[in-house]
């Protein structure tokens, strides 16, 4: 293997594949330099290893220097000693391998499934090596932001991103919002799915605040107006904002069904037998239980139907009371005009993205109830056209990915079975539609799901619990905790699993003025292109 | 070879060392500094790890004369006879040869030849040889008259003066690492090296 002009680190002088192998640094690299994270090459004889430091040490070769420590205020002796009777070790974790074997030119970098041999020099990773294994910006891959200390640029296969289901962690403040809004606009620069965003709390579709510098960011649809239709359940908020939304979604008592019910019971402070009530009322009245429930008032009408359906008083008591609470929510109307789903779906048909913006229905009980509302029928849909797709052997729909926030709500081991979004994690690729999980506490998520979320990008974490769970069911996980533990609070992550082929800890590009520019063509370029289309329509 | 440079003659040998006497009474060469002897076979390498002045005949014991003398060099100056009964001799630590024109740092295969002149090494001769430190690992295993770590600190310096200040600071400390790591056991005496070393 031919080694780079980058400087050289050290050595290989043990390690195991599970373990990774451990570097013993030369005395001209500092201990200092290196950082938790970084990429480096090792230069096997057969093979070349693009592997990650995960952890940094310090030895002594002779115990007495500890504890007879010299007098290091003397630089001659502290020269002298550094990298010889003292040494600092790397631990680093070969990921791929780049190069060396016959049909690694042709096949790209292949994971790696042994270690490089003994006295292997060690460099940091060149640029070449980086984007031998990550891949240039291209039609597919989406510059999302640069390694931690590198210059490249790491991008991301967003046809592949968009296979799986993947999800987006950290608490909160540490730039979630940022990078999912650039994720977003990836996906729709780069692949070919169309995105349906519950945004709770109206950050992606028109404007978004950076709380940072107290300004405003624009939003997907102030970037890409023709490829993005905004809907609104609070029209004034949006209007506010100076966006006329394209469509203003309103809700039918009669589209609420009762496994809804389920769902928003810890929300409207249900009691069990409330739940069921509800199955109860829906069997007796049908599609318009809930208009008919509200309606009832009489104290003998009641009575009579209570016992009928054997619901208790108090069961019912709680169970009106969650109820109207939730008939307080404008945007539910005990008759609906108009077809959200039927709209979102054919705005999604024409491959635009639709942001739902929430407005000051940023309460959980709305945002539970609708997003689940709309993914099922949505869901619904895509599933009876993949299967006639599949029947006919026709086209299938175009990939669907739903962003939700506050994930940790909907797909909390309880209620993950009954939502649908648990189903769509679980179930997902089988029918075009794939979820973007944004949340702050991964922990509270269903296990099963978190596994099935195939790409994580982890902000910040404080807690153990949350962590672990992130980091549930991936190979190394030690070594990726301590990486992950020593992130920065703010715009640093950790970005692992299907989509990459080794995990990556990176800073994600900065969103504003300049980033807009990528994506905006400037004056000089619509003239020319303008001029051009001139030229062709009138030769 | 320059003759200036001439300090000795041989007059006793080994494989691992050999002794020299001067030709002039106290022209020894300094403690640590690097000779060489040889013909047209090759060239031997050593440093100097002991030196010693006293009469030709041994058992027959120098006597005090300067008890009416004013100094020192008049008990030389009246008795001239002194500078023929006396002779320096210096010890000298094989740890190199070059063969063919190589320089090599290890023992060389035959020993120095009796009454084969000594020569003082010239500057240029000594940053040539000390671009290696392989020698310290021949000093560091013998079991010498000097103790090891005073005559390799010696050297050292005696390496580090023809060289210019910038030089000398990176040649210490590239000989310090190779020490540290030859001495990896043995800590104190690191120390106590690079202690008498040190710029």
């Amino acid at each position: 293997m031919t080694p780079t002009n980058n400087q050289r680190l050290g050595i290989v002088t043990g390690g195991s594949l599970t373990r990774g192998v451990e570097v013993r640094l030369d005395s001209s690299a500092s201990v200092e330099d290196m950082v938790v994270g970084r990429y480096v090459t090792i230069y096997g004889r057969k093979q070349c290893f693009l592997g990650m430091i995960t952890d940094i040490s310090l030895g002594v070769v002779d115990p007495r220097l500890t504890i007879t420590p010299p007098d290091i205020s003397d630089s001659f002796v502290a020269e002298v000693l550094t990298g010889t009777s003292t040494y600092g070790t790397l631990q680093v974790t070969p990921y791929q391998v780049i190069g060396g074997q016959a049909d690694a030119k042709t096949k790209g970098s292949q994971p790696v499934k042994t270690i490089p041999s003994h006295f292997s020099e060690v460099k940091l990773a060149s640029q070449d090596e980086f984007e031998q294994v990550f891949g240039k910006e291209d039609e597919e891959r989406f510059h999302i932001g640069n390694p931690l200390d590198m210059e490249i640029k790491l991008c991301l296969n967003m046809e592949r991103f968009v296979e799986r289901s993947s999800g987006i962690f950290g608490k909160s403040g540490t730039g979630k919002t940022f990078f999912t809004r650039q994720l977003l606009i990836g996906m729709l620069q780069k692949s070919k799915a169309v995105n349906l965003i519950f945004d709770m709390h109206s950050e992606y579709g028109w404007k978004g605040t950076d709380e940072g510098k107290q300004r405003f960011v624009k939003g997907l649809k102030q970037l890409f107006p023709s490829q993005v239709a905004v809907f609104a359940l609070d029209e004034k908020s949006s209007l506010r904002k100076g966006l006329t939304p394209d469509f203003v979604v309103r809700i039918g008592y009669d589209e609420i069904e009762p496994a809804v019910m389920a769902l928003l019971r810890q929300t409207l402070n249900l009691t069990e037998p409330a739940v069921n009530a509800v199955y109860e009322l829906h069997r007796r009245f049908g599609k318009n239980w809930l208009k008919n429930t509200l309606a009832l008032k009489g104290v003998d009408e009641t009575k009579d139907l209570l016992g009928e359906l054997s619901i208790h008083e108090s069961t019912f008591q709680n169970l009106k009371r969650g109820l109207a609470k939730l008939s307080r929510l404008g945007f539910l109307q005990p008759q609906a005009s108009g077809d959200t789903v039927g709209r979102i779906l054919g705005y999604l048909e024409q491959g635009k993205n639709v942001v739902l913006e929430f407005g000051r229905y940023q309460d959980i009980t709305s945002y539970m109830l609708v997003a689940n509302l709309l993914s099922r029928r949505i869901y619904d849909r895509y599933q009876e056209r993949v299967e006639v797709a599949m029947a006919e052997d026709s086209a299938k729909p175009t990939p669907l990915v739903i962003s939700i926030e506050e994930a940790h709500k909907f797909l909390n081991p309880e209620v993950a079975s009954q939502t649908i979004f648990g189903r769509i994690a679980r179930e997902m690729r089988k029918y075009n539609v794939t979820l973007l999980v944004i949340d702050q506490r991964p922990s509270g998520i269903d296990d099963e799901v978190m596994s099935q979320l195939g790409s994580k990008i982890a902000f910040s974490l404080d807690n153990d619990r949350d962590i672990d769970s992130v980091l549930s069911g991936v190979s190394g996980k030690g070594e990726l905790k301590t990486v992950l533990a020593k992130l920065a609070s703010k715009q640093q992550a950790l970005i692992f699993g299907y989509a990459v082929p080794m995990p990556v800890s990176f800073k994600p590009c900065d969103y504003g003025e300049t980033y807009y520019r990528r994506f905006t063509p400037s004056k000089t370029d619509i003239t020319k292109q303008a001029e051009q289309d001139i030229e062709e329509l009138w030769g | 070879m320059s003759e200036t440079q001439r300090v000795g003659e041989v007059i006793e040998s080994s494989t691992t060392d050999f002794i020299a006497q001067c030709y002039e009474l106290y022209e020894l060469p300094p403690l640590g500094s690097l000779v060489k002897t040889g013909d047209s076979d090759g060239e031997l390498y050593g440093i100097v790890y002991n030196a010693t002045t006293s009469g030709v005949e041994p058992g027959r014991r120098p006597i005090a004369r300067g008890k009416d003398e004013a100094s020192e060099t008049a008990i030389y100056q009246s008795n001239p006879q002194l500078l023929k009964l006396l002779r320096s001799e210096f010890e000298v630590a094989v740890v190199g040869h070059r063969r063919e024109g190589k320089l090599c740092q290890y023992l060389p295969p035959k020993p120095a030849r009796i009454h084969g002149f000594v020569y003082q090494c010239l500057p240029e001769e000594v940053r040539e040889f000390s671009q290696s430190f392989d020698f310290l690992t021949i000093l560091i295993d013998r079991q010498l008259s000097v103790p090891t770590g005073e005559l390799i600190a010696a050297s050292l310096r005696q390496m580090g003066k023809v060289r210019s200040d910038d030089d000398r600071g990176h040649f210490l400390v590239t000989a310090g690492k190779e020490l540290a790591i030859l001495l990896s056991h043995d800590f104190n005496q690191l120390k106590a090296i690079l202690e008498r070393i040190k710029r």
